[in-house]
């Protein structure tokens, strides 16, 4: 038992690590899907017992290897990772359990119990992503999760091809986003001679303005930027989101940007918290600031016009990344609380609202078109309602998850860039109503279109779906945990700018 | 300054690399051609960090007898080990994505995919045909 | 018992009607009941609470805390008590007529139309002991969503329609409005708790005022104020029993209750006066209340020019609300009382006449008067304490908007308000006076239903006897603007 509590923080990265290949091995597919949940769940646990450890202590550090830092790999779990590590533990736990009837509707059964394997290791290096402490370590999960991931998109293409070439251009955009990143680490290294993020963050100042810092600096952001898919870098996101089988869509939506969004603010921050100053991040800041905001407008903009269904969504979360992204870049201990509260936040309403979309198209054997769901939500009515209360919770109703985002972006909005930025965040918000009601309309009150299919509730899927609908109003009616551990979460990561 | 321009000729060869690579990446219609621009544009990255290892007249960094040697960085090396393992991993899956493209398709070519999608889309969805089509 | 007690009775009977109706499907005397005895239990509690409210007690209760400065709380106000008066008495009177009614027209789905009708009244009663915004709001909320099913209970092509647009426009301006109002508010005062002097004095710029009172107004579409007020017309297809209830008394009343509790307890009595912000809303609230006059002279349909005159009758109480004097506000808050029982009169005689005769328009009513006297002289009534006439009601209310006009020096209003009541003898008294003195156009078999007539006398009755027994609500206004 001690030597599990030792290493919770390597466990939650090797767990589904090791155990996707006992997966891969696997040959029935249901004891896959079984495998896959203990193996997600357990991981869950490991997280929960991070979360209860760091309730005492500000900072568990874990040496790889035993070899000290910065000569050895370090893992970090602090207040601000312990997020993150929460949300994509818990989702892809929650995604889990719902895959497999979705799974068996899409892809050839002998291949599930690789799809599977691919699974695990997405989440696998999701997690690495977000307890790594050392640059060059997160390039190496950063390649993990996202090769594995285009993998799982392309998977998509028994139910319709063009799932391929999706998968195609995510692969290419994100090698690129991903090199970019490596060419960063590079040129950082080369000038300090460290990996470690604690570390570069003591060197960095000590280097005075440097060239070679403000082009390292470039090179990671963009990249990361690229697999955040932040506007206007977003392109692979739509297509990838919207043709990835059902439950690969969402595994992906709820966790996949949140991790690379939470690697902005650790290099923003952490890295560069303490020559915030000097290299006057604060114009870029400025600049990240339009982007988010070109982002939300963008996002809503097309998902408006959206005609399929998983690719609104899809726009949808371009937008809502530019709300968290916005949050992040106000850097005042608020502003960054904003952004982590909508970073959980999102991932419950985006898990939820892809759980209970594709859960409506389940019984049409194809993918789903705004057209080719109308007036499904009569004959699915748990489905639809949890669809109701998360699409609500996007735009912000009071009693859900979504409000209390709304209600801190805009407060720190208002406290450090004025009324104008709350005017913009207000009016996008507003906006979305728009394809919300549209897509409530055509699920609603438009008429039956699919009389001869037979379209019935799916049990199976009750018990993820109706935890999430239930997590977004349980967060809109006590928010203490999340502000709380968001807000303690900014403080720790602004420590590098105040100082 | 002749020697100031050739005596970072490594950087050079790197710059120029990178830019081929992303050129093709983003010029090239052929989705097979795409990967050999992405796997030029990674390698052009892989020579940076070797560049930077290396110190004129370093050894090797392995302990001798004999006085005191100038080490080159091997941190470099080691890295570059992975990122080349990486880099073989999104070749492969590139190079398999575009097999099954090929095989589904037909073409590996962007123009014509794009253009068979269009053609299956308007199939699929009559009604919202373009004006131009009768 | 406590006064906290008295709100968990009042609130909860709504509550407990609307789940065990449905249980009581098969057994319809027992069902039917429920109503007009929820109503007497909720109005029991409401007259406890208003005597706290009188004798100076806080009536105070935290539901829940959602974060700091959020939490779902009930605070009652002197203006929310009038307003859980109103609700409550009313919902005594139109559960008994709505027996009457749904019986005599023997409509379909009635379980479910008595839910939604006791859910309604739940919500409006929430809204008016709510302690702040976020509590108005989500209440707010919950009264549009449950009488959708009110509205488009006929459930045919026309009511769909009609619902849709009364969702659309209702749900629409308050998320797009009034959230946005509500979180401005909470963003630069930290609070959303309701105030006696109101909470925005000392956070908001004065130039911003007119903008944040553009979107609590326009925010609230229940006020009916133009151009937002088209929904209420529109629900005029549901049956009258909720026309009556809920689109004279609950719904309408919640929107013109929220803005004036928005305006008192939010931006503060003392605060808007100095600054004038709300100039621009006594202009279109005048505006409104004389189109709307204009509009309703031409409805042949007698429940489209009631909901007209209606629309009308609201931007009353907005103007006396915008007028920000003491006694403006005072004769706001008591035409939010006298018009309820004004209008409710009005439309119950509507109800009788369509069930009993089964006529709609006006100019059918010729001659009507000798087959039903009694709801005709009801009628009668009503229109005299709409229009403002002593010893109706309804005299009190206009009594102290024009004296409250006269306080803050907008003389113009009370050309407005004199011009209005002229369209409104028109438009009102034209139906008796064809009732009784045209000849009859149409033959028509009437059928009297006891249980529709008792509840119509007794409401117009009511209006004669509040003239009297104005004293208990004087009272209650006048804590509203004292300090």
């Amino acid at each position: 038992m001690d030597i599990i509590l030792k290493n919770l923080p390597i466990l939650v990265v090797i767990t589904p690590l090791m155990m996707s290949l006992v997966v891969a091995l696997s040959s029935n597919y249901i004891t896959s899907w079984i495998i896959s949940c203990l193996t997600t769940f357990v991981t869950f646990c490991f997280s929960l017992g991070l979360f209860f450890e760091l309730q005492n202590v500000n900072l568990i550090s874990y040496h790889l290897g035993n070899w000290i830092p910065p000569f050895g790999i370090e893992y970090v779990i602090d207040k601000v990772s312990i997020i993150p590590i929460l949300i994509i533990s818990s989702i892809s736990f929650i995604a889990t359990i719902f895959s497999i009837k979705f799974m068996m509707n899409e892809i050839s059964l002998n291949l599930i119990p690789k799809t599977y394997c691919l699974w695990l290791l997405a989440i696998a290096g999701l997690m690495g992503l977000v307890t790594t402490a050392d640059v060059f370590n997160l390039f190496v999960f950063l390649e993990i999760s996202s090769l594995s991931s285009v993998a799982l998109v392309a998977m998509g293409n028994k139910m319709d091809k063009k799932a391929l070439t999706a998968a195609y251009n995510y692969l290419i955009i994100g090698a690129i986003g991903a090199t970019f990143y490596v060419i960063g680490v590079g040129l950082l290294y080369s000038i300090t001679g460290t990996l470690n993020m604690s570390d570069l963050a003591d060197k960095l100042p000590m280097l005075g303005i440097n060239k070679v810092v403000i082009a390292g600096f470039g090179f990671m952001i963009a990249g990361i930027m690229i697999k955040a898919a932040i506007f206007p870098l977003h392109i692979w996101l739509p297509s990838a989101y919207a043709f990835a089988p059902s439950s690969v869509s969402v595994l992906l939506a709820a966790t996949a940007t949140k991790a690379s969004i939470y690697i902005i603010a650790r290099i923003s921050y952490t890295i560069f918290g303490g020559t915030f100053e000097l290299y006057a991040i604060d114009d870029l800041r400025f600049f990240i600031i339009l982007l988010s905001i070109l982002a939300m407008f963008a996002g809503t903009i097309m998902a408006i016009y959206e005609k399929d269904i998983k690719r609104l969504l899809a726009h949808s979360s371009v937008a809502q990344i530019g709300y968290i992204l916005l949050g992040i870049s106000l850097a005042t201990s608020s502003g960054v609380a904003s952004g982590f509260i909508h970073l959980v936040n999102h991932a419950l309403i985006k898990g939820g609202l892809f759980m209970s979309v594709v859960a409506m198209g389940y019984y049409l054997q194809k993918r789903v078109t705004i057209y080719s769901l109308s007036g499904i939500g009569k004959k699915m009515p748990i489905t639809f309602f949890s669809f109701i209360i998360c699409g609500l919770s996007l735009a912000g109703l009071p009693l859900t998850a979504g409000f209390i985002s709304k209600l801190y972006l805009v407060k720190a909005a208002y406290d450090s860039e004025g009324v104008w930025l709350c005017f913009l965040i207000l009016l996008s918000s507003a906006l979305s109503l728009i394809y919300l009601w549209k897509m409530i309309e055509a699920l609603w009150f438009n008429p039956d279109d699919n009389k001869d299919k037979k379209v019935k509730e799916i049990p199976e899927i009750y018990i993820p779906l109706v935890l999430i609908a239930f997590l977004n109003i349980y967060f809109g009616i006590d928010a203490t945990i999340v502000t709380e551990s968001s807000f303690s979460a900014a403080e720790s990561l602004l420590k590098g700018i105040n100082q | 300054m002749i020697h100031e321009f050739l005596g970072i000729w490594n950087y050079w060869i790197v710059f120029i690399l990178m830019m081929i690579g992303l050129y093709i990446v983003i010029a090239k219609k052929s989705l097979l051609k795409k990967i050999v621009g992405l796997s030029i544009f990674q390698t052009s990255v892989f020579l940076l960090y070797i560049t930077f290892g290396k110190i004129t007249g370093g050894t090797a960094p392995i302990l001798t007898s004999l006085g005191d040697p100038i080490y080159s960085n091997p941190l470099p090396h080691v890295l570059i080990l992975t990122a080349i393992v990486v880099g073989v991993a999104t070749t492969a899956l590139g190079l398999a994505l575009v097999i099954k493209i090929n095989s589904t398709y037909g073409s590996i070519d962007e123009d014509e995919i794009s253009a068979i999608d269009l053609v299956e889309f308007h199939q699929n969805f009559p009604d919202r045909n373009l004006p131009n089509k009768k | 018992m406590m006064p906290t007690d008295y709100i968990y009775l009042s609130i909860l009977t709504p509550l407990i009607v609307f789940l065990i109706t449905p249980m009581l499907n098969k057994f319809s005397v027992l069902r039917d009941i429920l109503g007009p005895m929820g109503g007497v239990i909720s109005f029991f509690s409401a007259i406890n609470i208003t005597n706290f409210v009188l004798e100076g007690e806080e009536v105070k209760l935290t539901l829940f805390n959602i974060s700091d400065g959020l939490s779902i709380a009930f605070n009652v106000y002197p203006l929310g008590a009038i307003f859980g008066l109103v609700a409550s008495g009313l919902w005594i009177l139109a559960a008994i007529y709505s027996i009457g009614y749904m019986r005599g027209n023997k409509e379909l789905h009635q379980t479910r139309f008595f839910s939604f009708y006791a859910i309604s009244i739940f919500a409006a009663l929430c809204i008016a002991y709510s302690g702040n915004l976020l509590t108005l709001f989500i209440f707010y909320e919950i009264l549009t969503f449950s009488t959708y099913p009110l509205v488009a209970h006929k459930q045919n092509k026309l009511s769909k329609i009609s619902g849709r647009l009364y969702m659309g426009i209702l749900v629409g301006t308050s998320v797009v409005f009034l959230l946005p109002a509500i979180i401005i508010v909470w963003v630069i005062t930290g609070t959303l708790d309701f105030a006696q002097n109101g909470i925005l004095d000392g956070h908001l710029d004065e130039k911003y005022i007119p903008f944040l009172l553009l979107l609590f107004a326009f925010g609230i579409g229940k006020a009916a104020l133009m151009p937002f007020h088209k929904w209420l017309p529109a629900a005029m297809v549901a049956p009258t029993p909720v026309s009556a209830l809920l689109h004279a008394v609950a719904v309408v009343k919640a929107g013109v209750f929220s803005i004036l509790v928005i305006i008192v307890n939010v931006f503060g009595i003392g605060f808007l006066s100095e600054t004038h912000g709300s100039f621009w809303l006594i202009c279109l609230a005048c505006f409104t209340l004389l189109c709307s006059s204009i509009i309703a002279i031409y409805k042949d349909d007698l429940k489209a020019r009631l909901a007209y005159s209606t629309i009308s009758q609201l931007s009353y109480v907005v103007l006396g609300a915008a007028l920000v004097s003491n006694l403006a506000i005072q004769g706001a808050s008591l035409h939010i009382v006298m018009h309820a029982v004004g209008k409710i009169t009005l439309f119950f005689v509507a109800g009788a006449i369509y069930v009993s005769a089964h006529l709609t328009k006006v100019s059918e009513l010729d001659g009507q008067g000798k087959s039903m006297p009694l709801l005709f002289v009801a009628f009668f009534i009503g229109s005299l304490s709409i229009i403002g006439v002593p010893p109706m009601g309804g005299s009190w209310s206009k009594f102290y908007l024009m004296l409250g006009a006269v306080e803050s020096e907008y003389i113009f209003v009370i050309a407005v308000l004199c011009i209005s009541t002229l369209l409104n003898v028109y438009y009102l008294l034209e139906i008796p006076a064809r009732a009784f003195f045209k000849n009859k156009i149409k033959e028509t078999k009437v059928k009297n239903y006891p249980l529709m007539t008792f509840p119509t006398l007794f409401a117009a009755i009511l209006t004669v006897l509040i003239f009297f027994y104005i004293e208990p609500l004087k009272n209650l206004t006048n804590l509203i603007t004292s300090n």
